[in-house]
């Protein structure tokens, strides 16, 4: 047995290519207290998603916050939404055009 | 009005949640839980030898109990070293509660001694986890950690507190509820009836049932399935037992170590039924080419489970009990005389291969001989490596929770401390743990546990003097390279055990080791069963990893 199979080897898979480049806005509604941002940008870096911006301010109260994900369209996107919405700390998760006004004035801040 | 410290509250807390075991090891950031459990007449703490067996022990006896148990640790290396038992209780969905001391609130983030950012590193691989700020917080966050723990897919939480938080006073009106699980999530009943009509109309269907099975306490109604639709059944390795291994349309385990038929079982389907499931890589091999003629049913309370590796024609997120009791009255009973007879003729073809099954000399040998000195009672856990994938090849399982092993991390050292906890969450029951040479050394350690709490637990050793899979895989996949897979000095397991205060029978010279294997496994306490077996024995068929379920070798 072991010699016909002497020219075995083990399969490792290509990682996948995801290269799109159509933007999407995620507005998330989250419980504020710290760690939260690690909890969610935990998951995005794991996965090599790639994030072009994040914003995030409490809202009301103070007792949640929202943040907002300016990210590049990819076929793992729908995926990606479900691991997230499993977090307990996150409250909604919301899908937007990238075209969405939230990043739209910040261009100032970034020259 | 009640007053007192955050470290009471904590155990006060445990205990109206139900806990009657702790297992733990005390450090300085956790003294104050310690102090206080000092005065619970509720708690049993089991003092382990290493954290990482706290972490496994509290596996075994909420693999056992099906309801979340909880270890504890201190800070820095103490919390380091239940990580890997996190880790474990992530990806095999078990309900635990990791408690960890940490340094006071205002020495963090300042190197203080002993101080390690448990909160972060432990983000990835709990389900939840809570850095408590104040007494008054635990109020909610002990509870909340329960309710996580062990609702919808359960998980590990971690709840890491500050020293001064266990010291802080605090003062409240009434205790908060003791939490139940939530409610599953409802689940579109249009779905089931679409299930079901796809069930009626398939003509090569395989029911595929996982861990989820198991947790959701639904392997009655999964079998009640399969015999109504007559579905030839295969189970992932978590999901052993769910349906007893000799019932007629048992199929068995699929994937990596299935045997030859399950996989060509497989490989024909035409509907494939995924109850509690999720499509693991050593489960399905080569993803595109698993049940290439198949449409996909896939029930799982994890939404995030569904359409994650393998698209399915229908998904439904719930519960899988609750789905099965919709599904059940609205599936046609069948005989499907044609598809169970090629089955059958499939299983007669190319059954699974157990050389040596009547020398106890031998693995599959020895796995029946253990099973013939045991019940259905008993409870089997095993290590990680070669012996894991021949008891799960050839141990007759019968019942749910019947087998605990670590199928998504893999970790050695698991089968021995997740025994111990069976042990103590089940008294009544014979805990039989396979292990290897190279598992056992990982948490050897909890020897002295087993020996201090006089635990009904066998090892059964399987001593090859190597890293069994490691080597095989050199041997099949890297040209016999034979790299540190081999331990060079044989290891004297039977004066370990005898040092740590633990009874050991060697079978190598035993005249008649079937019968010192059974005098050893009936006699109550902890034991040691050593058996030198050949590193040679391979395990097979074996699925090159990676490559497709056809593809098997040997």
């Amino acid at each position: 047995m072991s010699e016909q199979n002497a020219n075995l080897s083990e399969y490792i898979p290509d990682v996948p290519e995801h290269n799109g480049f159509t933007k999407v806005v995620l507005e998330l509604g989250v419980a504020n207290h710290p760690g939260v941002m690690s909890h969610i940008c935990g998951l995005f870096a794991r996965r090599a998603f790639n994030v072009e911006g994040i914003l995030c301010m409490p809202v009301g109260s103070g007792d949640t916050s929202r943040i907002w994900l300016l990210i590049f369209e990819d076929e793992r996107l729908p995926k990606m939404i479900k691991q997230v919405e499993k977090l307990e700390d996150v409250l909604y998760v919301r899908q937007h055009a990238g075209e969405h006004p939230v990043f739209g004035r910040l261009d100032e801040f970034f020259q | 009005m009640m007053q007192m410290t955050g470290a009471d509250l904590i155990v006060k807390l445990l205990e109206r949640q139900g806990i009657n075991t702790i297992a733990g090891v005390p450090g300085g950031a956790a003294l104050p839980m310690y102090d206080a459990l000092s005065k619970s007449e509720q708690i049993h703490h089991v003092l382990c030898r290493h954290e990482q067996g706290a972490g496994f022990i509290a596996q075994g006896m909420a693999r056992v109990s099906g309801r979340p148990e909880v270890c504890l640790a201190s800070s820095g290396p103490g919390a380091t070293n239940l990580i890997t038992a996190i880790a474990d209780a992530k990806l095999d969905s078990i309900p635990i509660i990791a408690l960890t001391g940490q340094v006071p609130l205002s020495m963090i983030g300042t190197d203080a001694f002993q101080e390690v950012d448990t909160y972060g590193l432990t983000i990835p691989i709990t389900k939840h986890n809570f850095l408590v700020r104040s007494a008054k917080e635990l109020l909610t966050a002990v509870p909340a950690a329960f309710r996580i723990a062990m609702s919808d897919r359960p998980g590990p939480v971690l709840i890491d507190v500050p020293k001064d938080v266990q010291n802080q006073m605090v003062s409240f009106e009434e205790f908060p509820d003791v939490v139940v699980p939530d409610a599953a999530p409802s689940f579109d009943i249009a779905a089931v009836e679409e299930a079901a009509s796809m069930i009626e109309a398939a003509e090569r269907p395989v029911l595929y049932l996982g861990g989820g099975v198991i947790h959701s306490g639904a392997a009655h109604m999964a079998v009640t399935l399969a015999e109504q639709a007559s579905l030839p059944t295969t189970m992932t390795l978590m999901a052993l037992g769910a349906m007893p291994m000799d019932h007629p349309l048992s199929l068995g385990m699929l994937g990596m170590h299935g045997a030859r038929y399950t996989n060509y079982v497989l490989e024909e389907a035409d509907l494939l039924i995924c109850v509690g499931a999720r499509f693991d890589d050593r489960a399905i091999g080569k993803t595109a080419e698993f049940c290439p003629n198949a449409k996909i049913i896939h029930i799982d309370i994890d939404r995030s489970e569904l359409h994650k590796v393998k698209n399915a024609h229908v998904a439904i997120a719930g519960d899988v009990g609750q789905v099965l009791s919709e599904l059940l009255p609205r599936v046609k009973p069948q005989l499907r005389k044609r598809w169970l007879s090629h089955v059958e003729s499939l299983k007669g073809r190319f059954p699974l291969a157990m050389p040596g099954i009547d020398n106890p000399r031998s693995p599959y040998g020895l796995i029946h001989a253990v099973a013939n000195c045991l019940d259905d009672n008993a409870i089997i856990t095993s290590d990680v490596g070669q012996h894991q994938m021949w008891v799960a090849q050839a141990y007759p399982f019968r019942r749910s929770r019947q087998w605990l092993n670590s199928g998504g991390l893999g970790t050695m050292g698991f089968g021995f401390p997740a025994a111990i906890g069976a042990a103590l969450a089940a008294p009544d029951r014979t805990v039989v743990c396979f292990s290897g040479d190279g598992s056992l050394k990982m948490n050897i350690q909890e020897m002295a546990t087993a020996a201090q709490e006089n635990v009904n637990v066998k090892i059964v050793l399987l001593n090859n003097q190597s890293l069994g899979l490691v080597h095989q895989q050199q041997n099949l996949f890297y040209g016999k390279r034979i790299m540190a897979s081999r331990y060079e000095r044989p290891t004297d397991f039977l004066k370990i055990a005898d040092g740590f205060g633990m009874r050991a029978v060697d079978l190598d010279p035993a005249p008649n080791p079937r019968a010192t294997l059974a005098e050893a496994i009936n006699t109550p306490g902890p034991c040691l069963i050593h058996a030198t077996i050949d590193p040679n024995e391979f395990v097979y068929p074996m699925v090159p990893p990676g490559a497709a379920n056809s593809e098997m070798i040997g």
